[in-house]
């Protein structure tokens, strides 16, 4: 078990991190994710032992660590850019570590064989590093890395220099690999769908912070911030105003006559929070949660009305961009059959419906100011939900428009 | 020399992009090549087996007589005085000029320029201008001695003049522009990112440093070395001002042939053997690397 306690680190006059705590479990696949200068590298660097925190303790099973070297923690590193050594062989770069440590030179032979093998690059062993592909590369650090049978891997954004097809094709490898092995990793990654994709429990960081820890479902279902909701996957953000605050609804007036309800989420992981009336809130909803439609849905439904701005075909899903008063809301449909031949098309005046259960409650700059919240089913935090088929492409289409316009 | 000449390929072929037809620019460089280098090359070649006139003037009639003079023990005592210091000044260099360059090549790029400066800035003056400051600094009312004794660690001034101290001195101020510079330029190539990745292999900071930088800039370093051993062991301007010309160098018996003594022969033999050391100390490493190679491709 890995135990961050209240890690700070300034450089200068910057504050990369502050008060940072975070308990990563053995044999997890932990991601630390979030935009470039959120302080994700510098909390791997701290935990290799490159740079020391300010403030705060690092233990490992038990022990400091923070006070140690890097060449005398069991940790190993994946670089950026691989940082594989030019003057030595695919063989030499993997059997450095366990030179520098001395073993024997028949067992090194024997381990660095296994670990070529088992990323696939046997074959060329005895090539020089600077001959090899950006995928071969990223495989030879790994196995760099991982023949030191290292009690937690850092993994510094190490698919962030491959091309996409060669990146998810990593990401299986990778998975596969951990699964296997069963060693802690730490990936560090600004890419959200990869770190979904990937992780056991993921960190989201920002400005230093982290906002929120938990499973990609919970990170993707229940935002705690309106940061994290809009940095995992795309979010409409509509105002409000709570009228009525009731434990098993909130009534909260919208821009349009139309009330909007808020109900607990359908699993009961989020109960609703107790607010006082009046309070201004935001309302944050998911692209693929709305259903377009040309007639006004019934009472059970949250309904805005609007004209449909832009239609984007997408392939797996369409983009509507649709117009309110005085915003535009970014709705995500599944292309299945019958969503096809609705034929709406630029124009026309249209429903936005979503159910009471899908909605994130926010605070109009940030979380949510909750007076009293009902104390959350700890058996649930611990259930393993799963994501539903075919939900990672919804997601990233719609992130990746909305991010575009 | 074939092994020879396969490490010069593999030097030259990693120096520029091969090019089947060399261009009419070449022209002038190859035109200075073969007027200033060669063909004097060529001349001192001739002389060195003619024998000097009655009056200082040269004799053409073939003889070896320059070169069996030449592995007379005096002599022979010279080149060894020479290589000596040579070796002293650019080990020396390498040992002061390696962290400089370090330093330099990690420093921020306002830092950097400013230390490159500072680097050039000597040869802004003449090398017996700068011989003869490191005298002056040295002298017995210079700064080092009123320094020293500032604080008390001497009651006397020290004499420097005339010492091999001042000599070492004045060569590694005069020679480590010529170090550094290489060193920077490879150490600024240099992945940083390598000395962490072998930290991270549990690498000491000794072993970091030989498995890892000073493989990685062995190019610089060997640049440099040959940039400071080549000038220093045909110097002999410095150690005759700062060392008040008590060893006889090969560069002092060269000069003497050729001004005082009027042997030119004689004097062409002694040049050629210099220029021989100096190749042959080149060529036997080039042909170790080459060795080397060979031998890691096999493994």
């Amino acid at each position: 078990m890995l135990e961050i306690k209240s890690v700070s680190k300034s450089f200068g006059k910057a504050d990369v991190l502050r008060d940072i705590s975070l308990t990563i479990k053995e044999g997890e696949f932990f991601s630390l994710l979030g935009p470039s200068g959120c302080g994700k590298t510098t909390l791997l660097r701290l935990l290799g032992g490159f740079d020391r925190p300010g403030t705060g303790e690092i233990h490992h099973n038990g022990v400091r660590i923070d006070t140690l070297p890097a060449n005398q923690r069991r940790f190993n590193m994946v670089f950026q850019r691989y940082a594989l050594f030019p003057h030595l062989s695919v063989r030499d770069n993997v059997a450095f570590g366990l030179r520098m440590k001395k073993v024997a030179s028949r067992e090194i032979a024997s381990r660095v064989d296994e670990m070529l093998s088992l990323v696939q690059m046997a074959a060329l062993a005895s090539r020089s590093v600077t001959t090899l592909s950006g995928g071969q590369q990223q495989r030879v650090a790994l196995a760099r890395a991982l023949v030191n049978r290292p009690e937690v891997l850092l993994l510094d954004e190490p698919l962030s220099a491959l091309d996409l097809k060669l990146r998810q094709q990593m990401q299986v490898e990778l998975l596969a690999l951990q699964r296997r092995l069963k060693h802690t990793f730490i990936f560090v990654t600004h890419d959200q769908e990869e770190a979904l994709t990937l992780s056991d429990r993921i960190a989201v960081m920002n400005d230093g912070v982290i906002d929120q820890v938990g499973t990609p479902q919970e990170i993707y279902e229940y935002p705690r911030t309106p940061f994290v909701a809009r940095f995992i996957g795309s979010v409409n953000a509509i105002d409000g105003e709570i009228k009525d605050c009731r434990p098993d609804v909130i009534i909260v007036g919208g821009p349009t006559k139309r009330m909007m309800t808020v109900r607990p989420s359908r699993d009961g992981f989020r109960p609703l929070p107790v607010i006082p009336q009046g309070t201004p809130i935001r309302i944050l909803v998911r692209p693929e949660k709305f259903k377009i439609l040309k007639s006004a849905p019934g009472p059970e439904q949250n309904a805005l009305d609007g004209t449909i701005r832009e239609i984007l075909y997408q392939g797996p899903v369409t983009q509507f961009f649709v117009q309110l008063r005085d915003q535009i809301l970014i709705i995500a449909q599944p292309n299945t059959a019958v969503t096809a031949r609705k034929g709406f098309s630029g124009g026309d005046k249209v429903f936005v419906a979503w159910a009471p259960e899908d909605c994130l409650l926010m605070g109009r700059d940030g979380p949510l100011p909750v007076l009293e919240s009902p104390p959350v089913d700890p058996a649930l935090s611990d259930a393993q939900l799963q994501l539903p088929l075919g939900i990672m492409e919804d997601v990233r289409m719609a992130g990746g428009v909305a991010q575009g316009g | 020399m074939s092994a020879w000449r396969a490490g010069w390929r593999k030097v030259a072929e990693k120096a520029r992009p091969r090019l089947r037809r060399p261009p009419l620019l070449v022209l002038p460089a190859a035109g200075w090549f073969l007027w200033f280098l060669l063909a004097p090359l060529a001349i001192i070649f001739v002389y060195s087996f003619a024998s000097k006139g009655v009056y200082g003037g040269v004799v053409m009639k073939f003889s070896l007589s320059n070169y069996v003079r030449s592995a007379d023990l005096i002599y022979l005592h010279i080149f060894w005085n020479s290589i000596k210091l040579a070796t002293l000044t650019a080990a020396s260099c390498l040992l002061i000029g390696y962290p400089m360059a370090y330093v330099m090549a990690t420093a921020s790029a306002r830092m950097r320029a400013f230390l490159l400066v500072m680097v050039v800035v000597p040869f802004w003056t003449n090398f017996v201008v700068r011989a003869y400051a490191v005298k002056v600094l040295l002298g017995e009312q210079g700064p080092v001695n009123a320094l020293l004794a500032s604080f008390g660690l001497i009651s006397e001034p020290v004499v420097f003049a005339n010492t091999a101290f001042a000599v070492w001195l004045g060569m590694v101020t005069n020679y480590l522009p010529f170090m550094v510079l290489p060193l920077y330029v490879s150490l600024e190539k240099f992945d940083f990112s390598l000395l962490e990745a072998a930290r991270d292999l549990g690498a000491s900071p000794v072993k970091v440093l030989f498995k890892v930088l000073v493989p990685l800039t062995k190019p610089g370093i060997v640049t440099g070395l040959v940039f400071t051993f080549t000038p220093a062991l045909g110097e002999f301007v410095i150690p005759d001002l700062l060392g008040g010309a008590k060893t006889m160098l090969v560069g002092n018996l060269i000069t003497e042939q050729f001004l005082k003594t009027r042997d030119w022969p004689f004097g062409s033999a002694l040049s050629l053997l210099l220029i021989l050391t100096v190749t042959g100390s080149l060529v036997l490493y080039l042909r170790m690397e080459a060795r080397r190679q060979k031998a890691e491709e096999g493994a």
